[in-house]
């Protein structure tokens, strides 16, 4: 997904902007609201991650201008108030979400999906391997013309193998995108969604692979 | 109270102000009212009894003073000798004054003739008109009347000198009598003054009464000006009350700013070290590191957490105060925060299960607390499921009341109750490994008051917990 985000303060927009990228996101940084309008001037965006306090005014009030001028990206609000007045003003302003700092990029992702989703989704995310079709917002997975419904964690799971196919995916690194720091997850829990992972796949020339040591792949039998 | 200083290992005991209450308005008033009372009634009998004794006093001059006349009048001159005629008449008329004895003397040129001569004699000569004067005679005192005549004896003009005297034993039976009845309606004045002053005492204190009412019967957080109407006395008073009310809203008020700017300036740097921590564990390959990385977020999602909570915490106190009622469908705002929860519950594969009336749920209330409470409801109920699981969430109607029931499959309550979980900052004794802050169910339950409605946990058939939230429908 493109994001564009509006963050004043540079460290943790730096570091969102790093974490983002981690999860195979592209991403702009308009520090300020005039940045934010030069970015959606110059491309477009899957989605907006607006801070509410910026130092060139207030982000709902920006929403707002974006929504009177036709602009209707999705828009996923932030602040580090958390207020429910401010959450509820946000919503009432054209907002399509909103997050209370710090998230979780898990969350973030999933309020995203939630939000294209709503919004109809775009054509264009709907990706190809091998002799499949994957729309992360539907959540289907076609093999050979029969649509197969994943699950959240199924999805997910699939997302990160399908950002780099090949590439060795570790337990811990599959645990840290598939769990919530604050739950406890027992070692064999990867295995269980690996295992669902694997039955979703079946007949088609996808497949996830474990290798020995060192964890699982997605590959393709020629 | 004890001489012993307070042990310095515990926080001083925050004492209740003690009131030194000198005397009662009431009893002053009440006693200044009798004493008025007292006051009047012993001069009404006093006024009464002068008035009669001067009353019977110049009843008995006139009978008295008619009969000297008389008496005076029977004095014939004839040439050398004087004829006194002591008509019956003369005496029935004193008789009039009941069982009084009568005495008289005659006096001729200054010599006694006949009668009583040791009666008093007048104070000064007396005229043709009567001379009253009393003066004690034998064991009695006497009314006396004196008058003398001219006449003519052998030429001669002679001074006659009548005096009639009358014991008063009449009169003062019917000052006596007249006095008792006046000492009666003093007395019956009194009695009837103990009640009218404790009345007016009441009527005049009511006023403290009520305005002691009207701010004794608010709850807790009910900061509202009082606007009783008072008495001019009492204004100084209800006006310094409200100004103390008012310092003492400005006072919460900053504390909500101060603790949403806190909110703020703590978040931020707190969401740049959770997203480095969790950029630094994504590329730490070495086990050690990543279970301190870990322990950092989780630790970064507790103190966000702790600090959402406080400001909602504030805010839910602060907005108990302001009483900030408006009608509104219950439904909708259910159904818009089940929606929201929703891609949380799906990271960790929870159904979220609504069920609802097809019609508004309309309640009266503040929107923004009630929605404050119901998402802490959801949170825990999301937060403390096991993953894949369903948490249920029906909101119906009941005897007059909106319903919401949120069902989960957690781990239950853990032997505490709602009394022990709902203290603030307290948290379940099986819930060690889940992030919290302790002040969720706090503000649900401060909520629910605030908004006269109720809150209750109960474990739930099966595993699990059960949350109620009542509200009085519209």
């Amino acid at each position: 997904m493109r994001f564009l985000l509006v963050e004043d303060t540079a460290e943790l927009a730096r570091s969102v902007q790093d974490l983002l990228r981690l999860n195979g996101h592209a991403v702009d940084w308009g520090a300020t609201l005039a940045e934010a309008q030069d970015c959606l001037a110059a491309a477009s965006y899957d989605l907006i991650l607006l801070d509410i306090a910026l130092p060139d005014g207030d982000g709902r009030r920006f929403l707002q201008g974006l929504r009177r001028s036709g602009q209707d990206t999705p828009v996923i609000m932030m602040t580090a108030r958390s207020a429910v007045a401010d959450r509820v003003d946000a919503l009432d302003g054209g907002a399509d979400d909103y997050l209370t700092k710090p998230f979780d990029l898990a969350e973030l992702e999933a309020r995203a999906r939630a939000v294209l989703r709503r919004r109809g989704g775009a054509a264009q995310t709907v990706r190809d391997f091998a002799d499949l079709t994957f729309d992360p917002l539907t959540a289907t997975l076609t093999v050979a013309g029969e649509a197969r419904e994943l699950r959240n964690r199924e999805l997910r799971l699939f997302e990160i193998f399908l950002g780099a196919p090949e590439r060795i995916f570790s337990k811990d690194q599959l645990c840290d995108r598939l769990f919530s720091f604050a739950e406890t997850v027992t070692d064999n829990a990867i295995e269980v969604y690996v295992g669902r992972l694997r039955r979703k796949l079946d007949g088609s020339r996808a497949r996830i692979e474990t290798v020995r040591g060192l964890g699982y792949r997605l590959t393709a039998t020629a | 109270m004890t001489d012993q200083p307070p042990s310095p290992a515990l926080p001083p005991r925050p004492r209740v102000a003690r009131v030194v209450l000198t005397g009662s308005l009431r009893r002053t008033l009440v006693l200044q009212l009798l004493v008025v009372a007292a006051v009047v009634a012993l001069a009404l009998f006093i006024a009464i009894r002068i008035s009669a004794d001067k009353a019977a006093e110049a009843a008995q001059d006139a009978v008295l003073g008619a009969a000297t006349q008389s008496l005076a009048d029977g004095i014939r001159a004839e040439d050398s000798a004087v004829d006194l005629d002591l008509a019956p008449i003369t005496f029935s008329m004193l008789s009039a004054m009941g069982e009084d004895r009568v005495f008289y003397r005659v006096d001729f040129a200054g010599q006694p003739m006949t009668g009583y001569v040791d009666l008093p004699p007048p104070p000064a000569t007396p005229g043709g008109a009567p001379q009253f004067y009393t003066a004690p005679y034998r064991d009695h005192v006497l009314r006396l009347a004196a008058v003398t005549r001219r006449m003519l004896i052998d030429g001669k003009t002679v001074t006659a000198l009548v005096v009639l005297g009358q014991t008063r034993l009449g009169q003062k039976a019917i000052a006596d009598s007249i006095a008792s009845r006046a000492a009666l309606l003093g007395v019956g004045f009194f009695i009837l003054a103990v009640p009218l002053s404790l009345l007016a005492a009441r009527a005049i204190l009511g006023p403290v009464g009520r305005v002691t009412e009207a701010v004794s019967r608010r709850g807790p957080h009910d900061l509202r000006p009082v606007n009783q109407s008072v008495p001019r006395e009492l204004g100084p008073l209800i006006g310094a009350l409200n100004g103390f009310i008012l310092r003492l809203r400005g006072a919460l008020s900053r504390t909500e700013t101060f603790i949403a700017e806190a909110a703020h300036h703590i978040r931020t740097p707190l969401s740049t070290v959770r997203t480095e921590a969790e950029i630094a564990l994504r590329q730490s390959q070495e086990e050690g590191t990543r279970a301190r990385l870990r322990s950092v977020i989780r630790s970064v999602e507790e103190s966000s957490r702790s600090a959402g909570q406080l400001l909602e915490h504030a805010l839910v106190l602060y907005r108990t105060d302001r009483v900030d009622r408006a009608e509104f469908d219950l439904g909708a705002l259910l159904a818009a925060q089940v929606q929201s929860f929703h891609p949380t519950a799906d990271l960790r594969e929870i159904a979220l299960v609504y069920s609802a009336p097809q019609t508004p749920v309309p309640v009266l209330g503040d929107r923004l607390m009630i929605e404050a409470a119901l998402r802490n409801i959801l949170d825990n109920a999301i937060k403390y499921s096991p993953g894949e699981a369903q948490v249920e969430i029906t909101l119906t109607l009941r005897d007059g009341r909106a319903e919401t029931r949120v069902c989960d499959r957690g781990r239950g309550l853990g032997g505490s109750d709602l009394v022990e979980l709902s203290q603030r900052f307290r948290r379940g004794g099986n819930v060690a490994d889940i992030v919290g802050s302790g002040l969720g169910l706090t503000i649900v339950l401060e909520v629910a008051e605030a908004s006269g409605g109720s809150f209750a946990l109960s474990p739930r058939d099966g595993g699990g917990t059960c949350a109620l939230f009542s509200l009085p429908l519209r």
